[in-house]
C-alpha cells in the first residue's frame, strides 16, 4: 500500500465544459511547430535552415546553454519557417510534415539493463530530454548536474484538467518503462491521486496525495516528500506524458511525441478528448467547436497556468488540455461590489459559492477588480499546501532581496504553484509573473 | 442601463491622457469601476479570477459597520433626550433623527476631507483610487465623542490619511490603523476635547429636534466613573444594550457583535485576532479582579471601546499580523494591554486606542519572529552552500 500524504489546504473550482471520456477523430492539416517558449529557460539555437528535410525525431533547436540538450521534431517534413520575433528571439520553427511519416531510428532498448548515464544520453540523442524541468527555478533542466531525486506527478487536478488515467489506459507498458528508466538516473517519486490504478507501479516509491488542487503540482509534491534545499537540484516531470514519450522511445525506439489532450471549456460545444501530436496546429481542432461570433479565449493548457494562445497556436510541449473560455471584456457587469452576482465564483462568503457546492461555473478571463498593494493576510497560505511563507516570499521577490528570498525558499516554488494564489488574491497581483521573473533573476545570479 | 455605459464610453477619452479632464482621471476611474466591474481581462498569469476584489472587502467592511453606526446615531439622541428628561414624550424618529443629524456633519466631514485627499493623492501618483478610507471614513466619527468639534476632525482626518497612509505608500502598506491614528492624534493634540464628562452627549438642538442642555452639563461614561472611583449609574443592561454616554458607535455590544458575525462569516476579520484580544482582556482582567480589583473581569468588555477596538480595529488586516501564529500573540498582546493600561493608570480611563497602536507597532516584529521559525528550520534543513 503506497503512502499516503494528506494536504488539507487547496482549493478545486468547478467549471462548466469538462471533457467527457471519449475520443474525437482529427484529421491534421500537417502543420506543425515547435515552440521554444514552451521550453522555459531554454534559449533555443536554431540548428535547421528553411527547406531542409527532417525525420520525427531529428533536432529542430538546441539549448544554447547546454547545446546537448536537442528539441525533436514531432513529425518528419519540411521546415517550412524560422518564425522569428523583436530582436531575433525565435517564435517557433514550423515544419510541414510529409504525408508518410519517416521515424529517426534510435534502436529498442531494455531500460533494465541500462545505467543512468546511458538513460540520459539515449534521452538527449533522441531531443525529449528537454521536457525534463527542475527545482529550483523551474527551468528545463542541465543534463551534466546529477539530481537528488526525480519527481513524477501523475495527478492532474487542475481546473477541467485532462484525466492523465484515460491517457494512460493501453500504455501502461510505455509509462513504465518511462519509470524504469528516470529510475536509473536517481530515485524517482511517482505522486498519484486517490484510486489511481498507477498505485502498483514499480521500481519507484509511489505516494499518494490526497487534497484539493494544487496537490498534483509536481513542487508541492516534492516539497511534502523531500524538500529541495539550497544547493540541490532535483529533477521534474509535472506533465506525466513526457513518462510515456521516454517509454515508448525504450520500447519503439522512435520518437513519438503524441499525447491525449482535453478539449475543454464553457465555450466547447461537445468537450472531449482527443489525439494530438506535440506542436500541432490547432486550427482543425477549433474549427467549428465554438462558437467564432463571440469573444473568447483560447487557452493553451489549463485555466490556471495556460498561455492564452489563438486558432492558428501550436499546440504546447507540456500542454494537456485546449480551454476555450468567455474572454468578458464585454461583460459590463454593475456595481459588482454590493450585488450578489450569482454566476460568480469566489472564496470569499460574501458571495454565495459557499452555498452552492460542486455548481459548475463558467467563469470568464476578466481581473474583475483593480491592483492593490497586499491588503489581506492569510489568503494566499489558504491555497498553498507547501511550508513556505507565501506572502513573505512575494514581498522579498519585490523588493529584490535575493537573501531574504533564499531565507523563505525560493528554491522550492515554481511560478505554477502560485497559480491559485493568484486566483484566489483580493489584490490581484500578477504572482506567477513575479515569481517567474524572480526565479530568472536568481538564477542570471547564481550562473 | 446600457445607457449609461455608453454615456462613460463617450465622456471617457476626456479623462485620458491629453484630454482636456485629465486632472479628473483618477476621479472618473473610482466612479466608473465603482459602477461597473472593470472589464479588463487577465494579460499574465492565471486566466480566471475569484470574484473578490479589495471593493467589495471595503464594502462589507462598511455594512458590517452599519448596525453599530446606526444604534449610535440612535443612542446620542437617547442621551440628549434623557438628559433634558423628556424622553418620554419622544418618538422613537425624534430621538433616532436628532442623532442622525448630530452624527451626520461627522461622517461627511471624515469622507470629504479624507477622500478629498485620497482622490488628489491618487492623481498626484497617477494610481487608483484606493478604498481603504471607505473604512478608515467611517470609522473615525465612530470613536470620537459627538462633543468633538468639526474642525478637529477634519484635521485629524487630513492627518491620519497623509502621515499614516499616504506617505508609507497607500493602502496596504501603513504601519499603523489610519482611524487609531486619528484618534491618537486628536487625544494628544486636544485631550481637552477629547476626555472629561462634558463631550459624551450632544448639548444643543439641531433643527428642532433635540433639546439645549443646560451650560455646564456633564455626564460621565461608565469607564470614567470607575476611573474616578464611583460605581458606574448605568445597568449592565444598559451598557450591553448601548444606552450609555460614549464614543459613537462603540456602546453597544449587541451592535458591535452583529458586525463581528458579518466579518468572521466573510472572512475579512481574522478570528485568531478577535478570539485572543477577548481571550487576553479576559485574563488579564480575571487577574486584576483576583488580586483586589472591584471590577467584575467581564465588565472590560461592555464598557468603553474594548469591543468595537477588538472587532473593527485589532482585526485590520494590513496592520495585524499576517501571520496565523502571529495573530493569536497579536491579539492577546492588544487585549492584555488595554486591562492593563485601564486598571493600572488612572490618567487614561481608556486602554484600548492605546493597546492597538502599541499592537501595530510590534505586529512586523511579531511576524519577524514567526517567519524567522520557518527561516531557521529550512537552513536546520541542511543542503550545500
Amino acid at each position: 500500500m503506497a503512502n499516503v500524504i494528506k494536504l488539507r489546504k487547496g482549493l478545486d473550482i468547478h467549471l462548466q465544459g469538462k471533457a467527457e471520456e471519449k475520443k474525437i477523430q482529427l484529421k491534421s492539416n500537417g502543420k506543425f511547430a515547435l515552440v521554444p517558449d514552451d521550453f522555459e529557460g531554454v534559449t533555443p539555437k536554431v540548428v535547421v535552415k528553411e527547406g531542409d528535410k527532417v525525420k520525427a525525431g531529428d533536432a529542430l533547436f538546441v539549448n544554447k546553454q547546454y547545446p546537448e540538450v536537442k528539441f525533436a521534431s514531432p513529425v518528419s517534413g519540411t521546415v517550412s519557417a524560422v518564425v522569428r520575433g523583436e530582436r531575433r528571439k525565435v517564435l517557433c520553427v514550423k515544419v510541414d510534415a510529409d504525408s508518410k511519416q519517416e521515424f529517426t531510428d534510435f534502436g529498442k532498448k531494455d531500460v533494465g539493463t541500462l545505467s543512468g548515464e546511458q538513460v540520459i544520453n539515449a534521452l538527449l540523442e533522441a531531443g525529449i530530454f528537454g521536457y525534463i524541468n527542475q527545482l529550483p527555478y523551474a527551468v528545463s533542466t542541465n543534463p551534466s548536474v546529477q539530481p537528488k531525486a526525480i519527481f513524477v506527478s501523475a495527478l492532474r487536478d487542475k481546473p477541467l484538467a485532462a484525466s492523465f488515467e484515460y491517457e494512460v489506459a493501453g500504455q501502461e507498458a510505455d509509462f513504465q518503462t518511462g519509470l524504469t528508466a528516470l529510475s536509473k538516473i536517481a530515485k524517482t517519486y511517482l505522486g498519484v491521486g486517490i484510486g489511481s490504478k498507477l498505485e502498483n507501479m514499480q521500481n519507484v516509491e509511489v505516494n499518494v496525495f490526497d487534497g484539493k488542487c494544487p496537490a498534483g503540482n509536481v513542487g508541492v509534491q516534492v516539497n511534502n516528500i523531500n524538500p529541495v534545499n539550497k544547493g540541490e537540484v532535483v529533477w521534474t516531470i509535472g506533465d506525466p506524458t513526457v513518462v510515456l514519450f521516454i517509454g515508448r522511445l525504450f520500447n519503439t525506439g522512435k520518437v513519438n511525441l503524441t499525447r491525449t489532450i482535453a478539449l475543454c471549456g464553457s465555450e466547447i460545444n461537445s468537450p472531449a478528448y482527443v489525439d494530438m501530436m506535440v506542436g500541432e496546429e490547432l486550427s482543425t481542432l477549433l474549427s467549428n467547436s465554438y462558437d467564432a461570433s463571440k469573444s473568447v479565449r483560447i487557452i493553451n493548457g489549463n485555466v490556471l497556468t495556460g498561455k492564452p494562445t489563438t486558432k492558428e497556436g501550436f499546440l504546447g510541449g507540456h500542454t494537456s488540455e485546449i480551454t476555450v473560455i468567455p474572454e468578458g471584456n464585454d461583460a459590463d457587469e454593475m456595481l459588482g461590489w454590493i450585488l450578489p452576482r450569482f454566476k460568480q465564483f469566489s472564496v470569499n462568503r460574501s458571495y454565495f459559492s459557499w452555498l452552492c457546492g460542486k455548481k459548475e461555473y463558467a467563469l470568464d478571463a476578466r481581473i474583475k477588480g483593480g491592483e492593490r498593494h497586499m491588503i489581506m493576510s492569510g489568503e494566499y497560505d489558504k491555497v498553498l499546501p507547501m511550508d513556505i511563507y507565501g506572502e513573505y516570499l512575494i514581498k522579498a521577490i519585490i523588493a529584490g532581496d535575493i537573501d531574504r528570498q533564499e531565507a523563505l525558499g525560493i528554491y522550492e516554488v515554481s511560478p505554477e504553484d502560485f497559480a491559485l494564489a493568484e486566483f484566489v488574491d483580493s489584490s490581484k497581483l500578477e504572482l506567477q509573473r513575479i515569481v517567474r521573473e524572480g526565479l530568472n533573476i536568481l538564477r542570471k545570479e547564481n550562473a | 442601463m446600457s445607457f449609461l455605459r455608453n454615456y462613460l464610453n463617450k465622456v471617457k477619452p476626456n479623462f485620458e491622457e491629453g484630454g482636456k479632464l485629465h486632472a479628473f482621471r483618477s476621479v472618473f476611474d473610482g466612479f466608473e469601476t465603482f459602477l461597473y466591474v472593470p472589464n479588463d481581462t487577465a494579460k499574465t498569469g492565471v486566466n480566471i479570477h475569484d470574484a473578490i476584489d479589495s471593493k467589495r472587502i471595503m464594502s462589507m467592511v462598511v455594512i458590517a459597520l452599519m448596525p453599530a453606526m446606526l444604534f449610535g446615531m440612535y443612542n446620542i439622541g437617547y442621551q440628549n433626550y434623557l438628559a433634558a428628561g423628556t424622553l418620554d414624550s419622544a418618538s422613537f424618529c425624534e430621538i433616532f433623527f436628532f442623532g442622525f443629524l448630530a452624527v451626520l456633519p461627522k461622517i461627511l466631514v471624515s469622507y470629504i476631507v479624507g477622500l478629498g485627499i485620497e482622490f488628489a493623492w491618487a492623481q498626484w501618483k497617477g494610481e487608483e483610487i484606493q478604498e481603504g478610507y471607505l473604512v478608515s471614513g467611517i470609522i473615525i466619527p465612530l470613536i470620537i465623542p459627538i462633543g468633538c468639534p468639526l474642525w478637529m476632525l477634519a484635521l485629524a482626518c487630513a492627518f491620519s490619511v497623509i502621515f499614516c497612509k499616504e506617505i508609507f505608500g497607500g493602502t496596504g502598506m501603513n504601519i499603523f490603523n489610519p482611524a487609531i491614528a486619528a484618534r491618537m492624534f486628536l487625544f494628544f493634540a486636544y485631550p481637552a476635547k477629547m476626555t472629561g464628562d462634558q463631550i459624551w452627549v450632544a448639548q444643543g438642538s439641531i433643527l428642532g429636534l433635540g433639546n439645549d442642555l443646560p451650560d455646564g452639563f456633564t455626564a460621565a461614561t461608565p469607564l470614567g466613573q470607575i476611573g474616578q472611583g464611583i460605581d458606574p449609574s448605568a445597568s449592565i443592561c444598559d451598557m450591553i444594550c448601548g444606552f450609555i454616554p460614549g464614543s459613537i458607535g462603540e456602546t453597544s455590544l449587541i451592535a458591535i457583535a452583529i458586525g463581528a458575525v458579518i466579518l468572521l462569516w466573510t472572512g475579512i476579520a481574522s478570528w485568531r485576532t478577535m478570539l485572543s484580544v477577548f481571550v487576553g482582556g479576559a485574563l488579564l482582567a480575571l487577574l486584576f479582579q483576583s488580586t483586589g480589583s472591584s471590577m467584575e473581569w467581564w465588565h472590560h468588555f461592555v464598557m468603553g471601546g474594548f469591543a468595537f477596538g477588538a472587532v473593527f480595529m485589532a482585526t485590520d488586516p494590513v496592520t495585524s499580523c499576517r501571520t496565523t501564529t502571529g495573530q493569536y500573540i497579536y491579539g492577546f498582546l492588544i487585549g492584555a494591554m488595554a486591562i492593563i493600561i485601564r486598571v493600572m493608570n488612572a490618567g487614561y480611563p481608556e486602554g484600548m486606542m492605546l493597546a492597538i497602536f502599541f499592537g501595530n507597532m510590534f505586529a512586523p516584529t511579531i511576524d519577524h519572529f514567526v517567519v524567522a521559525r520557518n527561516i531557521s528550520k529550512r537552513l536546520k534543513r541542511g543542503g550545500t552552500k
